[in-house]
This record gives C-alpha cells, structure tokens and sequence, in this order.
C-alpha cells in the first residue's frame, strides 16, 4: 500500500480509483482473499482432505473454526484451497477472454470484409445464456478445471470483442493511425502498438466485470454437479455438498456462499472503481 | 421503417443459423466418437454401430449438417437419446413451469425495480439512494442458488409460508401447481431486479436533466405533475429494453432455481440431460433459447420504435 506511485499519471490514476472509499476497501478485501487462497498450505488449520468420522458435522467453534463437513473435513482449510481453484478460474477466464476477444474485435474493426461475418458471429454467441452454453460446452469438453476456464472464456470473449470492434472503429480514422500506415507500419504492428493500448482501457473494466460473472459461472456449474469435478474443492462444490445437510449444518453453505459473494461483490466494486478512473466519460450511473 | 424492418428480419436469419452452426458444431467438438459418448463406457461397438447410424453419424460432415438445417428449419430438431421421443416434444412438455416461473420473476423484478429505481434518481445521492444502488450491487453478486436454498430453508422448511420443492405432483390443479412457483420466483425476481434497478435509475436520471423537464419546472408546473406527467411517461421506455436484456439471465436463473427446487422444467431437463449425456436434448435447449432470444429482442426494438416517437431508422 506504501509503494510510491512512478508517474503523476499513475499517482492521479490511484487517487482517482480509491476516492472511494468503498473501492479502496473491495481492493484491500479482494488482495486478502486471494493472499489467504494463495498461502493455504502455509495458513490453512488443517490437511483440507482429512477425514474424521469423530468430527462429522461438528459446528464452528475452537477446533474447528468454520465447522467441519460430512466427512470431519475442516471447512476453513477446504474453504482456503476451494477458493484458490475459483478465483483462479475466475482469473484464468477473465485473461483468455480478453485475449481471444481482443484478436476477434481487432480484425473485426481493422478489415472491413471480416467485420460483417465476424459481428454475426458475436451476436449469435451472445444469443446464448451464459450459464446454459457453459454447461454445453463443459458436457463435451469434461469437467476439468481448465475445461471450464476454456468453456467460460468462450461464453464471455464475445462481450470483448464487441467493446474492442467497437473502440477499434473509432481509434483507426484518427491522425496518428493514418499517420502509421502511411509511414509504412505494417497492419499488425499498428493494430498491437497504435491502436491496441489506446482501447486498453474498457478491455481492463470489462475483463474485471468477465472476473466477477465467470467466478459466479463456476459456483453455478460446480453447484450444478456439471462443472469442475467434485473431487476438486471449489466455493460451489461446497455449497452442492452442504446441500443435502441444509437442516442440520447450514454453516456448511453459509460459509462458501459469503465466500463467492464477497468476492464477486468486491471485483464489482473495483471495475466500476476503474471505469470512473479510466474513462471519466464512461462514469455514468449505470 | 418498412426498410428497417426487412433489414432487421434478414439480421435475425443470419443470426438464427450462426446459431444453428454453432448448435451443430459445438456437439462434434467432442473429442472421440459423440456416439460412444452418449452411450458411456459400458456400451459395446455394436451399440454404437447402432446409434451411429441412427444419429446419421456414419455420413459425411456436410451431409449431416445440411441434413440438421433442414430438419430444424421444419421444426425437427432431433430425438432425445434418453426420452425416445422428439427434442421438441421433449422440450414443450416440460415449457409450463420454465415460461410462468420467468413471467413471474419478471413481474416480481420488474415491481421491487421500478418504483424504487425511479424514486431512488429522483433523490439522487440521498441515503435511499445509496441504500438502493449497493443492495443491487449486493444482490447482483450474490449467487442465486445460495439464495434459494436460505430462503428455502427459513421460508419454507422453517416457517412454512411456501411448499419447500416439487412441482405439485402429476395430478396437481394448476393453481397447486403455481403455489409451488412463488418462493423460486421471488428469489429469481430479487436477483434479476438489480439490473433493472440499475437500469431505471440511470434512465429517470437522464429524463430529469433534460430541457423539458427543466422547463415544465420554470413555468411553475408543480414538482408532483412534472414527475408523473412527463418524467415518469418517458422513463417508462428503457424498462422495454430491459426486458429483452434480462431474458438471458432470466434462463441462466431458471436453470439453477429449478434445480435448486426441484422444478421438472427446462432447465432442470438440460442438467439432467448432460448428466445423461443426450447430445439432442442439449442441442435442441440450446436452438430454441437462443432462437428465442434473438426474437424477443427484435420485438422489444420495435415495440421501442412504436412507444418512443422520436425513434426513427
């Protein structure tokens, strides 16, 4: 927190991102999430795959702080390492969007002949509900977690690549794009190095939104029993697990459902933090 | 507009076949052989020799799509594996409790949004409106299945104010049947009132920054028949849009509700589909909802274009 920003550019940019209070906050909360998953091995209370008939269903209290599950697994520990799959997921989802969606929204804004078949696609992609195609494509693709990253980045690289057509459109008539081409720049390195970093920043406030939605996606898929196999721990997982003991143990869902959802909210909180920050003329009350 | 209309039916074709395409090929991305697949490891070859041929797998990739366009252009959009029935058969047998939990959702969303996301840019920056906007975001991110199963639990389990799953049973009388939609409609309606919210609020606050409104005020109209007679009639149309943008969401909601309350309807039908692996009953979900999407959306343009006089193409 202590670093000392190198620009002013950066130093305004940061001012301007925590004059929130509550995006300063979702930020702090968000970096200790994801550093708790991260060190899990380290921090976590327990082996998160230990069982013990003794401590079956016990309720949160000195040994177990979180509780402990069907099996006598700590649910802090499985909590730890369950988040470090969704987050990743999550992150895994919001990177391989941005890439793909980038390279479709670029083409389709660059050359005029792919714009028309390459949009039609984009719609017919978005036709799809996101949690519906996602569970089409885990089905035939098998539920692994990077299946899933795989599947989830296709449901939502559409929604880039319609930010990046779109700001492409308007970045390639300026001067300085006209000004490149006529200096001989060939047609790819004036798409990544002109017209690239000047549309980076929708990409960066829709990839932390794709963040938020795709970690939603995987709860929804893991408690759906199509997603990620449940062997693997994940926040969603969880919840399908505690389900069935929803009378007698609802700590068993409480905790990963508070999980996801101060998660998600925090990331929601941060991109519209940066949408203010990065583009003062997208700043409206939507 | 005649124009208009004719380029945007011709849009909706070409979207409709992408869809079709992409339908088609998402289930020969299987890596293997799909008939095999569906079958699952106890299958022997001769099974799915059999199926093969009967899926029309044995024919060329081309022939087989050109086959699949023709058949879901006449409304044949395959045979469930599982069922031994058609898709579409399949699928309407299950449409009554999907469609009315959707209406009431909507209806439910669209009474908590509305009059609180009007009053809320009405009051701009007051405590209402703080109020309101972080409980969207709060409801917006909070998954709805964790939603449904607590108030499931308190609800119905608990307090016993609403039946805790099912449908009714088979022989159940329609208003039995409905009694059984309000708890998953709520909980889908509350998820699904954020985005409307949000989306009323930023439109009533456009309305109330623009000239006429400033001059109803300078004329000395009272703040009461400003708000009613001319804000609150314009803000009316955005809610149009949003009902096209929520229809996706509404399905992704379904899905999981009905799961969650064990309600025979699509959604539950697709899970339990891939959990069964009938490639048509997905394929099938997929075309008619994506279909569905495209076409509620063209209708919600055009119900814009009649609402909205100054909208003109």
């Amino acid at each position: 927190m202590s670093r000392t920003p190198s620009t002013p550019m950066e130093a305004r940019f940061l001012d301007l991102l925590f004059s929130r209070r509550a995006v300063l906050l979702a930020t702090i909360v968000l970096s200790a999430i994801a550093l708790l998953c991260l060190c899990a091995p380290w921090v976590a209370p327990d082996d998160p795959a230990r069982m013990s008939v003794r401590a079956r269903l016990t309720e949160p209290g000195m040994t177990f702080w979180l509780g402990a599950d069907a099996f006598g697994r700590d649910v802090a520990s499985r909590l730890l390492y369950a988040g470090r799959v969704s987050l990743g997921v999550g992150l895994g989802v919001a990177a391989l969007s941005s890439v793909v969606g980038i390279a479709i929204g670029l083409c389709a804004g660059f050359f005029h002949r792919l714009d028309g078949p390459l949009s039609r696609l984009v719609d017919a992609m978005m036709a799809f509900p996101d949690i519906l195609l996602a569970i089409a494509l885990v089905s035939i693709l098998g539920g692994s977690a990077v299946n899933v990253i795989i599947a989830l980045s296709i449901v939502y690289a559409p929604r880039i690549a319609r930010i990046v057509r779109a700001s492409t459109l308007v970045i390639r008539e300026l001067p300085f794009v006209e000004a490149a081409t006529a200096l001989g720049v060939s047609t790819p390195s004036v798409m990544v190095r002109h017209v690239l970093p000047n549309i980076i920043s929708p990409i960066i406030v829709q990839a932390t939104f794709i963040f938020a939605y795709a970690m939603l996606a995987e709860a929804g898929l893991s408690f759906l029993g199509v997603g990620i196999d449940p062997s693997t721990p994940t926040w969603g997982t969880m919840v399908n697990e505690g389900r069935q003991y929803l009378d007698q143990a609802m700590f068993l869902i409480l905790f990963p459902g508070l999980a996801i959802s101060v998660s998600v909210l925090a990331l929601q909180l941060i991109g519209d933090g940066l949408r203010d920050a990065l583009d003062p003329r997208l700043a409206k009350d939507i | 507009m005649r124009s208009y209309l004719a380029r945007r039916l011709v849009g909706m074709a070409v979207v409709i076949f992408l869809v079709l395409t992409i339908a088609f090929f998402i289930v020969r991305l299987a890596p293997g052989d799909p008939a095999a697949l569906m079958l699952g490891p106890e299958a022997t070859a001769e099974d799915a020799a059999e199926l093969r041929q009967q899926l029309g797998l044995d024919q060329p990739i081309v022939v087989q799509y050109l086959k699949f366009l023709g058949n879901a252009v006449r409304g044949d959009l395959g045979t469930s594996i599982f069922f031994k029935q058609p898709v579409t058969q399949v699928l309407l047998g299950r449409a009554e409790p999907t469609v009315f939990l959707s209406l009431f959702s909507l209806a439910i969303a669209l009474v908590i949004a509305v009059p609180i996301g009007n009053y809320a840019a009405y009051r701009r920056g007051s405590f209402l409106d703080q109020a309101s906007i972080s409980t969207a975001m709060l409801a917006a991110s909070v998954p709805s299945f964790w939603t449904g199963l607590m108030l499931q639990r308190y609800l119905a389990t608990d307090l016993g104010w609403f039946p805790a799953a099912g449908y009714g049973g088979p022989d159940a009388h329609f208003w039995e049947r409905m009694r059984h939609l309000l708890l998953p409609s709520i909980v889908l309606g509350i998820v699904n009132s954020a985005l409307i919210l949000r989306f009323t609020r930023a439109s009533m606050l456009d309305i109330l920054g623009e000239d006429y409104i400033r001059t109803a005020r300078s004329k000395g109209m009272g703040e009461a028949r400003v708000v009613l007679r001319h804000a609150l009639k314009n803000a009316a149309i955005p809610i149009i849009t949003v009902i096209g943008l929520t229809f996706a969401l509404l399905v992704s909601g379904a899905v999981v509700t009905e799961r969650v309350f064990n309600i025979p309807g699509m959604g539950n039908l697709v899970v339990s589909a891939v959990l069964r692996r009938d490639y048509p009953v997905i394929q099938g979900t997929l075309i008619v909802v994506a279909s569905l999407y495209v076409l509620i959306n063209l209708l919600t343009d055009l119900a814009y274009l009649l609402v909205d006089k100054r909208v003109r193409y």
